[in-house]
């Protein structure tokens, strides 16, 4: 049966929607490499269920171009057997998952309790003073994102500012921030403190 | 009689993290010995040891995989790994440090409940352990002691390591399911319980990481030496997460004998200097504050749980006299309204009022009655949805009214915050953003 005389009944393909709520963006397809890593990461979920890899999949996709885009979408729900739409509902939910440009390092600053207690109030103040931008905002060299961020999870190192979803600096201070853009524009990720449970770098 | 760690041992020792360390220190002994019992064996072992979740409930882990339906196949063990409870950084420890220990209790959980892949859902922010966790993995593969025919025994055991991606709600059970499943880390309705339909619909038991690495030690030592660690019911090594105003803020072992006090003066080395004691959120920041005079109690489920809070996590998060108790709930409440997925209406629409109203107050504008508002719309919260979250966003308005509503108060009369800190912003608090 068809609700209507003129839609087609094809259960294979009905409510599939194409609907994406981010930017369009540039046509996209991931790298040869990138799709063999993504197929590795499937082979980890049982056959039928895919779409456990979808949070992989969107790393896989803001690695390569730095942010998500409805084309990008489009591009892994098939690998996936997923609508586009059911993508689009995933990706808006994560914080990690950047839905517009953002600078060469996105400085991510704990905000929460623990760190807000040590002055994190002060480093994310000191952050924006130094780079010229409010929180949620990129630095118009496309260098810097400053964002705020929940509880990182290491609290006994307060104020934790995590770089690039990845790279750890601890113990922030408000003196300290405007070495540590500086370094950064000289050093990248080296000029962060890493994480200190790591005691064989030291 | 002192205390040797069991958990943390060896996490300050260079290439700790390694396998070939962890083999010359016990490692995979314990599997050895449960892949020589019987599975429900081993369930009657862990019943015996009286082992509670370390994840924040504090439910009996053995009853928790009795009731996983063995009848059906297959079964997961899900690993909770998503750590994201404010004040809380043991799992992170564990995970950096001994990631083998993690790899061997998700195999004995394996084991023990017949499943045949344990994934562990890590948060993605700790990318960095999850690294080092991948490189030892491939190396326990290597050597036999993970995938195919584990240590020879002919029976596999897979462990998948799953990447989260920023959202605090994916460490209640159910939303890590359907995380896990490739959708929005939102709670499912409660029964069916995950031990009965679980991920992909299958039997499952969501363990955290501080539980599963308890399991070791237990197989090899016996129940009763794990139940004799710490008071009756709260046995075992724990671990204690001490942060905020404190010399010495840190992950600490110790039994839950200790009491709150020890951890925070004894272990933690006090307050900062010159300042005195405030208050204390004992287990993560979703329980309950104590008072200075309530911190003589064995940090274990049940005595924190008569003292008037919870456990929790054992996050302890230390606040001395310069902080103001209106910005600790207006800065949790932020925390609250921007992890609340949504699905339930009092915690979505409620955790944001009850920030907006507590952000009112703190910038001075509020009115006095406020304060009733603050305490009706958090009873409307708590107790009203399907997850933990509701009461947990509701704690940090209702327990500061509770005990500080002086300091509410004042903020009101005096229509400005009566306890500006030099440690936070400068500016006035802006509204939600």
């Amino acid at each position: 049966m068809s609700f209507h005389p003129l839609m087609v009944y094809d259960p294979a393909h009905f409510q599939k929607s194409e609907r994406a709520t981010m930017d369009e963006g540039a046509a996209f397809a991931l790298t040869p490499d990138r799709r063999a890593k993504l197929d590795d990461l499937l082979t980890k979920y049982p056959a039928e269920r895919k779409r456990s890899a979808v949070l992989a999949a969107l790393y896989l996709v803001q690695e390569q171009q730095g942010y998500l885009t409805a084309s990008a979408l489009r591009h892994v729900a098939p690998i996936l057997d997923m609508t586009p739409a059911e993508v689009d509902d995933v990706a808006t939910y994560y914080v990690m998952f950047f839905r517009e440009k953002v600078g060469t390092y996105v400085l991510q600053v704990c905000r929460t309790l623990s760190c807000a207690l040590n002055g994190a109030e002060r480093v994310t103040e000191a952050l924006s003073e130094k780079l010229g931008i409010k929180v949620g905002e990129t630095d118009p060299s496309g260098m810097f994102t400053l964002l705020e961020f929940e509880c990182l999870g290491a609290c006994d190192r307060a104020p934790i500012v995590m770089v690039n979803n990845e790279h750890w600096h601890e113990k922030a201070t408000p003196e300290s921030c405007a070495k540590l853009v500086d370094d950064i524009k000289a050093r990248g990720a080296e000029a962060l403190s890493g994480c200190h449970l790591w005691v064989e770098k030291r | 009689m002192t205390y040797e760690p069991v958990l943390t041992r060896y996490v300050r020792e260079p290439n700790s993290f390694t396998l070939d360390f962890f083999l010359k220190h016990q490692g995979y002994d314990g599997l050895k010995k449960a892949l020589a019992m019987q599975p429900n064996d081993v369930i009657e072992m862990v019943k015996a040891s009286g082992l509670r979740g370390r994840g924040g409930a504090g439910f009996p882990t053995g009853l928790k995989w009795q009731f996983v339906d063995k009848k059906i196949e297959p079964r997961y063990i899900a690993c909770n790994a998503d750590e994201s409870e404010p004040g809380t950084f043991k799992d992170h420890v564990l995970m950096e440090r001994n990631p083998h220990l993690l790899f061997e209790g998700c195999l004995i959980g394996c084991w023990a409940i017949g499943a045949k892949v344990a994934y562990i859902y890590i948060r993605g922010e700790f990318y960095h352990v999850q690294k080092i966790m991948e490189a030892e993995l491939a190396k326990a593969y290597a050597k036999g002691y993970a995938g195919k025919n584990v240590l020879g025994s002919g029976w596999d055991c897979d462990i998948v390591i799953h990447r989260g991606a920023g959202a605090y709600e994916a460490g209640e059970e159910t939303a890590l399911i359907e995380s896990l499943e490739g959708k929005r880390a939102q709670p499912r309705i409660k029964p069916p319980f995950p031990a009965v339909a679980g991920l992909y619909n299958k039997p499952t038991a969501v363990n955290n990481v501080e539980t599963l690495c308890n399991l070791p030690a237990i197989v090899i030592n016996g129940a009763k030496w794990f139940a004799d660690l710490g008071p009756e019911k709260n046995g075992g090594p724990k671990l204690f997460c001490v942060s905020g105003h404190v010399r010495k803020p840190g992950v600490y072992e110790a039994t839950m004998r200790t009491t709150l006090r020890e951890l925070i003066f004894d272990y933690a080395g006090g307050v900062r200097d010159g300042h005195q004691l405030k208050a204390v959120i004992p287990g993560g920041s979703s329980v309950p504050i104590l008072l200075p005079n309530q911190l003589d109690v064995p940090a274990s489920f049940d005595d924190v749980q008569k003292a008037g809070s919870m456990l929790g996590s054992a996050g302890i998060i230390v606040m001395d006299e310069t902080t103001c108790m209106v910005w600790v709930a207006r800065n949790l409440l932020y925390f609250y309204k921007h992890e609340s997925c949504g699905k339930c209406t009092p915690c979505r629409e409620g955790g944001d009022w009850l920030y907006k109203i507590l952000t009112r107050i703190e910038n001075g504008e509020g009115e006095m009655r406020d304060i009733d508002l603050l305490l009706s719309v958090g009873g409307n919260i708590a107790g009203k949805t399907l997850c933990a979250f509701g009461d947990a966003a509701a704690t940090p308005a209702l327990t500061t009214v509770k005990n500080f509503r002086g300091e509410f108060e004042a903020h009101i009369r005096e229509g400005r915050c009566t306890l500006p800190a030099d440690w936070r912003s400068s500016r006035a608090a802006v509204g939600a953003h």
